[in-house]
């Protein structure tokens, strides 16, 4: 082998910039399928740009097959960019909704403080239960999902990670290797 | 100018210098059809016996003349028929464009008669899949379709019309451009977004290839699939005499560099020649030009070529480090990315490493004995077939065996399913090779379990007058598999002996071809005489002992040079 193996697994996000055109996702997550990976999560959402749309994958690979997998997805028509992030070059926040049992007066108050120290929202209110709005990492929200547990949960809707690099560098960056593989799908 | 939606699809057709099609009709797609009905002077279609046999057919078209094959098929059983000669296609990176019709947008997805998710099946098959929903998006998709077969690394593309799209009241704005004078491939530039409109190999990467080249003293080429996409025999031939180097040659490469070249040490891989391996293990620099080091080159890919800096040229970034980690690539098209190099290449001399290498080369002639060889019938074929012949060949035994004994000498002359090993797929590729190359001879090379497996398209050899010669090197086995059992299952031959018809010259004759059989080399040469001069299509059943196994052979992931048989 030429390269020691970059064999450990960690949780990756894989942020690729596409055109917004039928079946983009499906073919997309295929890939992840096709190479027998478990997505975490997944998000798609707009952009600055107009008809093209981010869609971010969280899953635990290797350095490998990380590479791999972004290789595969470059090499899609529809793909404009594609970026590999590990925690120590991104920030990742997700939202979560978390619909929590109160039938007491002294539960409800007790919730209200917890989401005041964790900075999170009563965004419904019911005599028996809360709606709580947070938004942070996946650390956060998981501690809060933890504190609230107590109470009992009722319901929990989570989107997944997004996220973006540190710093000044973006997605849209010139690089060697965007230009490699832009020689393959250039068709004209 | 306002013309209606299939006639559209016609004129497209003619934009891309398409003159033949193969194919099968069906409900969806009738509306096609019936516009192919007023174009059959400009058009020629060709229609197979099954939707499968057509695919096989576009690709060895595709594959012989170098330019994109064209498909069509009906929604449905028509479009899963088409499965898996869109996957070899894939495999094997060959430009085809399959053109299949659905049921009408107010059926869709109701699983109506005949309907399926053709575009979703495709997906992973295909370069791209368009589902066109809208008449007037025709000329785009068809334009954008076919640029993407042929251009990067080329591939299949299907397209999938709704059948309302080609209802005849359908009419689109259109306008005629040939392919050459279309700089603007509505929307094919924006997809590939890129700044790189004559894509240049980049210049300090093949310096840096030079450079490496100056250092070696025992470099050793591997012509791949690559070289014979792009066309780049003689640009390959130059870089190949002036490196002074070996070659090995690919499955897929075949063609790609003269196989009676001095320096040509033949396959290499899991039947590789010795003199390839050997090589391969020993050299100190590696270039594989156009090869992706799939499991059936690169056997072991941590041992592989385990003393050598291993560099590789590629038009695809993502089969770099894929399968074997590399020390060097260029990412460029194979024909250019050899220009650039040969340009600044000096000559070199590298006579101690050719002595170590090149006389474990075997000799190429075969021997007497009293049963019919394959060796022997493959020298027939090659001294008394034109040098310049076609050979399709399916999978197993007998591949081997053509490739290794046959010599190709340009590219499209050797049509194989070297990617995704398809049995049944000689046929087809022969009927298309001989449909986009009528001056030249082809023939099919195949074993008796292949043939069996698609041998209805004789009926397309004797409709079309096609002169192709089958040769069915019938071992009355599953030959390949046979070998495995005997070395690796303790010579339990579960369900691999084909002891059981048809007579394939009986075959042969209700069909209306002519058919031989022969169990020596005399009446091999006699059979291939007389089907040559026959004026039509030919089978020829030659007899082979059942237990003939392919050498010399390495057991996948194995060393490169632990053979199992010498």
């Amino acid at each position: 082998m030429k390269q020691p193996m970059n064999s450990e697994r960690k949780l990756y996000t894989l942020c690729l910039l596409v055109e917004d055109v039928y079946g983009v996702l499906s073919q997309v997550s295929r890939l992840f399928a096709r190479k027998g990976y478990n997505i975490e999560s997944i998000v798609s959402g707009a952009t600055d740009k107009l008809g093209i749309v981010r869609i971010s994958i969280e899953l635990i690979s290797d350095g490998l097959m990380i590479e791999q997998i972004a290789a595969q997805c470059r090499k899609l028509l529809s793909v404009k960019a594609v970026k590999i992030l590990d925690e120590n070059s991104c920030i990742r926040r997700e939202i979560a909704l978390i619909k929590v049992r109160a039938e007491e007066r002294s539960a409800r108050d007790e919730i209200i403080q917890i989401v005041n120290i964790f900075r999170a929202k009563v965004i419904d209110v019911d005599r028996s239960c809360l709606t709580i709005w947070v938004f942070g990492s996946q650390e956060k929200n998981s501690a809060l999902i933890g504190m609230l547990e107590d109470f009992g949960i009722l319901e929990i809707a989570k989107t997944g990670t997004i996220a973006i690099e540190r710093g000044r560098s973006t997605i849209y960056d010139d690089s060697k290797l965007k230009e490699e593989y832009e020689y393959g799908k250039n068709v004209l | 100018m306002k013309i209606p939606a299939t006639k559209a699809i016609m004129e497209c057709l003619l934009e891309q210098d398409v003159d033949t099609i193969f194919g099968y009709p069906g409900g969806t797609i009738l509306n096609v059809y019936d516009e192919l009905y007023s174009y059959q002077d400009k058009i020629r279609h060709v229609l197979t016996a099954h939707e499968q046999g057509a695919a096989h057919a576009a690709d060895g078209y595709a594959r012989s003349t170098g330019k994109v094959g064209v498909c069509f098929a009906t929604s449905g059983p028509g479009a899963t028929n088409l499965t898996t000669g869109i996957a070899t296609a894939y495999l094997d990176s060959s430009p085809v464009v399959f053109i299949t019709c659905n049921v009408s947008e107010s059926l869709l997805g109701r699983d109506a008669f005949q309907e399926v998710d053709s575009t979703g099946i495709a997906m992973p098959i295909t370069k791209a899949a368009f589902l066109v929903r809208d008449a007037q998006d025709i000329p785009a998709v068809m334009r954008q379709a076919f640029a993407v077969a042929a251009n990067g690394r080329p591939g299949p593309v299907l397209i999938d019309f709704l059948k309302n799209v080609t209802a005849p009241d359908q009419m689109i704005d259109y306008e005629f451009v040939h392919w050459r004078d279309n700089r603007d491939c509505a929307g094919v530039r924006e997809l590939s977004a890129s700044r790189l409109k004559n894509p240049e190999p980049n210049r300090q990467d093949a310096d840096t290839l030079l450079d490496m080249i100056a250092a070696s003293e025992r470099p050793l080429l591997i012509c791949g699939g690559g070289v014979v996409r792009s066309r780049a025999h003689k640009a390959f031939r130059e870089f190949a005499e002036k490196v002074d180097a070996p070659v090995a040659i690919t499955v897929m490469g075949g063609g790609g560099f003269p196989g009676s070249h001095p320096l040509t040490t033949g396959m290499i891989g899991m039947h590789g020649s010795k003199a390839s391996n050997v090589a391969c293990d020993a050299c100190d620099l590696l270039i594989a030009v156009g090869c992706r080091f799939s499991d059936r080159v690169a056997l072991n890919p941590a041992s592989f070529a385990k003393q050598a800096k291993i560099v590789q040229i590629d038009i695809d970034r993502a089969e770099i480090d894929k399968n074997v980690l590399t020390d060097h690539h260029i990412i460029g098209s194979a024909r250019r990315v050899l220009e650039m190099l040969n340009e600044k290449l000096p000559q070199y001399r590298h006579t101690a490493w050719k002595d170590q290498i090149l006389p474990l080369r075997a000799p190429s002639f075969a021997e007497e004995s009293e049963h019919l060889t394959p060796q022997q019938i493959l020298d027939v074929i090659r001294l008394k077939a034109p040098g310049n012949a076609i050979v399709a060949t399916d999978v197993g035994q007998h591949q081997m065996w053509a490739i290794k004994y046959l010599h190709f000498d340009y590219p499209g002359q050797l049509l194989t399913s070297g990617g995704f090993g398809t049995m049944g797929f000689g046929l087809g590729a022969a009927i298309g090779a001989q449909m986009g190359n009528p001056d030249k001879r082809v023939l099919h090379i195949t074993g008796d379990g292949c043939f069996r497996m698609n041998c209805h398209e004789l009926a397309t050899v004797q409709y079309y007058n096609l002169p192709v010669i089958t040769v069915v090197f019938n071992n009355g086995t599953l030959g390949m598999v046979r070998q495995w059992q005997s070395l690796l299952y303790r010579e339990r031959y579960s369900e691999t002996t084909l002891d059981r018809g048809p007579d394939f010259v009986k075959l042969a004759e209700a069909y209306g071809l002519k058919g031989f059989r022969v169990s020596t080399r005399q009446e091999m040469e006699t059979a291939l005489e007389q089907a040559m001069n026959c004026g039509s299509g030919a089978v020829i059943d030659c007899t082979l002992d059942i237990n003939e196994m392919v050498r010399p052979m390495v057991s996948a992931g194995s060393g490169i040079t632990d053979f199992l048989l010498s």
